[in-house]
């Protein structure tokens, strides 16, 4: 029997495989990206999983509208990242270093 | 609980959200040449919105219940202090955005309906009562954000520091989710008197790590330590009008939800969260102090200023009284003034070329040069570092006052010693100001609008804001009270 511990050991791994995919990518911003997708749809999980065990809906609600936000913060992001890139001709993380301090 | 009601207790929100829409069409059909126009009409909006707000603060108009739709939004005193802030905030960033962008040749008719539903994502941010309304309030208002920080291509800095912002900002949000996707699995609730009133049983493990997580996002939104990495590249390398804009209206917006869930979600659990806030307190005003030192660019070092005044924020957080609440509402409101009156400065330094004068080792011999603008700079320097007569001092006072009444004389205490090594770098611009030899970089002629805003702010911060401690205190005092249930 699958329980909600199961559920939450998955969703805590994705978590801090995003986590760890923002800070120790030293390569693509677009890697970056996928790590904050990740992050959010391990949250997602989270969320139905006790919407089913609790009996409650508002999770799933609560699940529908971090979907939507997500798609809207991943068009924002890459759009920032069109505009960086055209000013610098790279997206490489180690070259995001015009401001030091 | 009806729906007209509901509806009118959210009259500013659905106000913005209706003329920005419009906006937005005028902006579809006219173009950038009616940026202007919008410019206008969007202070129009926040004016308009800031009478609808009022009389919830001074009158109690909107009588006992306050909260619409279910209790997802709560528009109490709280919320209404708040919002003046922003609204205000809001508004002084149209004012000085417009000639900014005009000079940069950058103005799109897009960028004061972004600072309009950045406005309206901060208004439900205090006004939330709901884990749900909280989110939906917090990402409007970021992801207008981040494209605003970008907002001015010709400058490559823009593009990074919006990437930046961006990046750790996502970051904020999933980990301020994450927590909030646990404290929902172990409370069984979303909406925050729910989730007290399940706490106030016990705090188990999973709703610890809930409150920990949702703790530390909100902790990146408002720039305290150990997450405020990304201040000071986003202060420096946003156009200078944003940069005004993250300084008051997003500090004060993610104050507030901070105050909010707090108070009124982990209220009956303070011993939970004290602990975190107060490391996170004395981490922020140490970071900010020492960051500060060494830095050439003033809006770094406004940056770090704000990391510093955070810290000092966060002691009346850690308090858990209404008195620290209260004191919190009146430091916010005398550190917007200050941040205003610093941007706006800083936003007169133009070289002969017009552009943008941001190296403190340019501003050397500013009191021979430009005697007026080196003395409204000195006098922030000086309310920044809480040098009385000034008001800044009437902000730490309050805090370190709420402090010791709570028995905390040893936070205090290091705060007070932690704010004497502030002083020194503030003090550093003050005597390259006025005892150095004269760089003569700063040549560009003022804007009007730009020097009544900052006569206005520097009245405010000046000892005549004393005048209105009373009335600042009592509003602070009705205001905090909004966020304890009676009882």
């Amino acid at each position: 029997m699958i329980g909600i511990e199961h559920y939450l050991v998955v969703s805590s791994t994705l978590f801090v495989l995003g986590v760890l995919g923002i800070f120790l990518n030293r390569k693509n911003v677009i890697i970056i990206l996928m790590a904050i997708e990740l992050i959010l749809l391990s949250v997602n999980l989270n969320l139905v999983a006790f919407s089913a065990f609790l009996h409650d809906l508002v999770g799933q609600v609560f699940a529908m509208f971090v979907l939507t936000v997500a798609a809207g913060e991943a068009a924002i992001g890459l759009a920032i990242l069109v505009i960086y890139f055209r000013g610098r001709g790279t997206i490489a993380v180690d070259d995001v270093n015009r401001m030091k301090g | 609980m009806d729906f007209a009601r509901s509806l009118a207790l959210t009259a500013p929100e659905i106000l913005i959200s209706v003329s920005g829409l419009v906006l937005l069409l005028v902006a579809a059909w006219g173009g950038d040449k009616a940026s202007r126009l919008i410019s206008i009409g969007s202070v129009a909006v926040l004016t308009a919105c800031a009478f609808l707000t009022a009389p919830t603060l001074w009158g109690q108009m909107m009588g006992p219940d306050v909260s619409a739709f279910g209790g997802q939004h709560r528009a109490d005193a709280f919320a209404a202090f708040a919002k003046l802030l922003i609204y205000a905030s809001a508004g002084v960033t149209l004012i000085v955005a417009q000639s900014f962008f005009d000079k940069a040749k950058a103005m799109r008719a897009e960028f004061p309906l972004l600072i309009l539903f950045a406005s309206l994502g901060m208004g439900m941010m205090v006004s939330a009562g709901d884990l749900l309304a909280l989110y939906i309030g917090l990402e409007l208002n970021s992801l207008a954000s981040y494209v605003m920080a970008s907002s001015l291509r010709t400058d490559e800095r823009s593009a990074e520091s919006g990437l930046k912002y961006f990046v750790l900002g996502s970051l904020a949000s999933g980990i301020l989710l994450f927590g909030m996707s646990l404290t929902y699995g172990f409370t069984g609730t979303t909406s925050f008197a729910g989730i007290n009133a399940a706490l106030s049983g016990g705090l188990s493990t999973g709703a610890t790590f809930g409150v920990i997580f949702m703790l530390a996002g909100l902790a990146f939104k408002i720039s305290a330590a150990p997450f405020h990495m990304w201040t000071p590249d986003v202060y420096e390398g946003a156009p200078t009008p944003v940069t005004t804009f993250f300084a008051t209206a997003s500090k004060v917006s993610a104050l507030g939800l901070l105050m909010r869930v707090s108070f009124e979600a982990f209220g009956s659990q303070p011993h939970a969260w004290q602990q975190v806030v107060i490391f996170a307190s004395l981490l922020s005003i140490v970071i900010g102090a020492l960051g500060a030192i060494g830095q050439n660019n003033i809006k770094r070092l406004m940056a770090y200023s704000s990391i510093n005044n955070v810290g000092f924020i966060l002691i009346g957080l850690a308090t858990a009284t209404k008195a620290g609440a209260s004191a919190m509402l009146v430091y916010i409101a005398i550190y917007v003034a200050m941040s205003v009156a610093g941007f706006v400065a800083v936003l007169l330094l133009r070289d002969e070329n017009g552009n943008q004068v941001e190296a403190i080792s340019d501003l050397a011999g500013l009191s021979k040069t430009r005697p007026w603008i080196a003395l409204a700079m000195a006098l922030v320097m000086f309310s920044l570092a809480g040098i009385p007569p000034l008001f800044g001092f009437w902000g730490k006072f309050v805090v370190f006052q709420a402090a010791v009444q709570a028995d905390m004389i040893v936070l205090a205490a290091i705060g007070i010693a932690a704010s004497v090594i502030g002083a020194f770098y503030y003090l550093k611009v003050v005597k390259v100001m006025y005892f150095d030899e004269p760089a003569d970089v700063v040549k560009g002629a003022g804007e009007t609008s730009h020097t009544v805003l900052l006569v206005l702010a520097t009245l405010a911060i000046s000892p005549l804001g004393y005048l209105g401690t009373k009335c600042l205190g009592t509003l602070a005092d009705y205001a905090a009270a909004a966020l304890f249930p009676v009882g």
